[in-house]
């Protein structure tokens, strides 16, 4: 298998920061990481709560939002499970979740991890991070519905941190029925 | 008590004893449990569908643009792969050695100058052709192969290929009509007004497996009564609306079907059709309306269309959305889907967007096909928890004009096709 890193749709529109990981001084770099972390685990624990109203909130207005399957990405093929291009898509997909699809109810988990900053350059900070969504319907027993990659450009406002672009890139190529929320 | 239903002779609906003794219900609106749930029925749809007298969807020529380009397929349950040779021929065989049995195609896609199983490098060309074993002789002329070995007869165990417009068919029966038979005028018409002979571009594949009967999924794209109550995106931006200018066909053995629809300029307006719809969401405003925008591009008044081609094939056309779904069967409970997501090869790169903007509709995690892939999982759920009944597809009739919408006329005309396949 192809390392989807390697191929030009896995790599984010927006220009990533320009400066390398390598080069961040250790002390700023685990500050960044900190603040990413503290970010990605408000993103999770508000899906975790499934309030999906309140996610585009964090994602900047132009914010672009992608799930893409893994050999879409390594076949460089441009089609998204979940394709969101600004603010107004973003609230139509959160609108559509709370109010329009059918679907069984269901609780979900994120389990975040090998979260790295791999670039900054004031204000945008280019990281990724591993995840795990766990999902489990009544009657059922709990299964993983996706193990996935976030690569991401955020941008900082002052403390805050916004998503300018997320690619959630999933290995589970085969999805079990379906995909409710987005990773 | 208000409810005079009960569990009553329960009994009599368990498909107990052997196949033969499963008798269909003389009602020809009921549909018995059974055709779900039965290994003995689902062994039998292999044999007599998927390896019978059927023409199965197996790739895109799109997907092998070059020689020696592959990808690994289905025909029912079995895993093949489809090839281009160098002469720009397609192949299609069981992706299982001659040899032990080995599944050895464990990619996607790709392209290979020959197939080798990594056991014993036993080597196949792009016809599925054996070219070579190594140690054949043996060593220090001890061992070998038997003297009387025939390269010839160890072949992979290959299709028949058909292709139109660059789909590509493929049947184990030497005995079939050419596609353009088997598809009949109707379904050929709205088949050609979706592959109408323009290169096409694949845009990306989704796959998801769904804890449902393969035939669910049939059913549910010859089922417009769904359509009209189910989908929210379907009924509040005119998609597809009962009150559309719609046409409901078959092919002559009832085993095809299309289901066109026509959608009004603007929204539809919040008209009597609308009342018995909860769906329907009069005041929902998309916030970027690009995802339901219609971009003309096709001669047809159908802005809409939903084929299904007997036993493996989706075709979908809404609005600028060009797809196909692929129903591979896993056993009674459970199919794959695997959509495959394309435009035409000229599409401006505005074009190819929108498309893919617009398919933010179909999919596992589509506004639709979350929407259907949930619907059919509890359908199953239904089927595999309770006691065994008779479903019921009464809607319509069997004789009706083309623009009935409220029908359930294409799911019993699939049967009746099914039974004779079947012998049941």
């Amino acid at each position: 298998m192809r390392k989807s890193e390697e191929l030009a749709n896995a790599q984010p529109l927006t220009p990533p920061a320009k400066i390398d990981r390598a080069k961040i001084d250790r002390a700023k770099l685990a500050e960044l990481r900190f603040q990413v972390e503290e970010f990605y685990f408000e993103y999770a624990a508000v899906l975790d709560r499934c309030e999906i109203e309140r996610w585009p909130a964090f994602f900047t207005e132009d914010g672009v939002y992608r799930l893409i399957a893994r050999d879409n990405a390594d076949a460089n093929l441009p089609l998204s499970l979940m394709s969101c291009e600004g603010m107004g898509m973003l609230k139509d997909r959160a609108y559509a979740i709370a109010h329009t699809e059918m679907f069984a109810p269901r609780y979900i988990q994120h389990f975040i991890s090998n979260i790295r900053v791999t670039a900054y350059d004031e204000p945008f900070i280019t990281a990724e991070g591993n995840y795990l969504v766990l999902e489990t319907l009544i009657d059922e027993p709990t299964r993983i519905l996706q193990s996935g990659r976030y690569r991401d450009v955020l941008l900082m406002q002052g403390e805050a941190l916004l998503i300018k672009e997320r690619r959630c890139i999933y290995d589970t190529v085969l999805v079990p029925t379906c995909v409710v929320y987005p990773p | 008590m208000s409810n005079p239903t009960r569990f009553e002779e329960v009994a009599a609906f368990h498909p107990r004893g052997s196949i033969a003794d499963l008798t269909w219900p003389a009602d020809p609106a009921e549909i018995p449990d059974w055709v779900y749930t039965d290994q003995r029925v689902y062994d039998l749809e292999l044999e007599r569908i998927f390896l019978g007298p059927t023409w199965n969807y197996v790739a895109l020529e799109a997907e092998l643009p070059r020689p020696g380009d592959y990808i690994r397929s289905y025909i029912g349950a079995i895993p093949i792969v489809v090839t281009r040779d160098k002469a720009g021929e397609v192949h299609a065989f069981e992706n299982r050695c001659a040899h032990r049995g080995v599944e050895f195609c464990k990619t996607y896609r790709g392209n290979a100058e020959q197939f080798i199983c990594p056991y014993h490098q036993w080597t196949y060309d792009h016809s599925g052709a054996l070219v070579s074993v190594p140690f054949r002789r043996g060593v220090k002329g001890k061992g070998g192969m038997p003297a009387d070995f025939k390269p010839g007869e160890h072949n992979l165990r290959r299709l028949n290929v058909t292709r139109r417009h660059g789909v590509v068919f493929a049947s184990v029966s030497d005995q079939m009509e050419p596609l353009e038979d088997y598809l009949g005028p109707e379904i050929l018409d709205q088949f050609d007004t979706i592959f109408d002979g323009r290169e096409l571009k694949i845009l990306g594949v989704h796959r998801n497996t769904l804890p449902g009967n393969w035939k669910l999924y049939q059913e549910n794209l010859k089922d417009p009564y769904h359509a009209t109550l189910l989908h929210t995106y379907l009924t509040t931006f005119g998609l597809f609306v009962a009150g559309n200018k719609t046409a409901i066909m078959t092919d002559a053995k009832g085993r095809h079907s299309t289901l066109c629809n026509a959608r009004p300029q603007g929204r539809p307006s919040d008209d009597e059709s609308k009342t018995e719809i909860r769906s329907f969401h009069a005041a929902m405003q998309l916030a970027d309306p690009r995802v339901i925008q219609l971009i003309p591009e096709k001669d047809t008044p159908w802005t809409s269309n939903a084929i299904t081609i007997w036993p493996n094939l989706i075709l979908l056309r809404q609005t600028n959305i060009l797809g196909l779904r692929q129903i591979v069967p896993m056993g009674p409970h459970q199919f794959m889907l695997i959509w495959t997501t394309f435009g035409y090869a000229d599409d401006t790169p505005e074009m190819e967007q929108h498309r893919l903007r617009q398919n933010n509709i179909f999919g596992p995690g589509g506004f639709l096909g979350i929407d259907d892939n949930e619907a059919l999982k509890f359908v199953q759920d239904g089927l595999r928890r309770s006691v065994p009944r008779h479903g019921l597809a009464p809607l319509g009739k069997d004789e009706e004009s083309e623009d009935t919408v409220i029908t359930d006329r294409a799911i019993r005309s699939m049967y009746r096709h099914y039974r004779e396949l079947m012998g049941l």
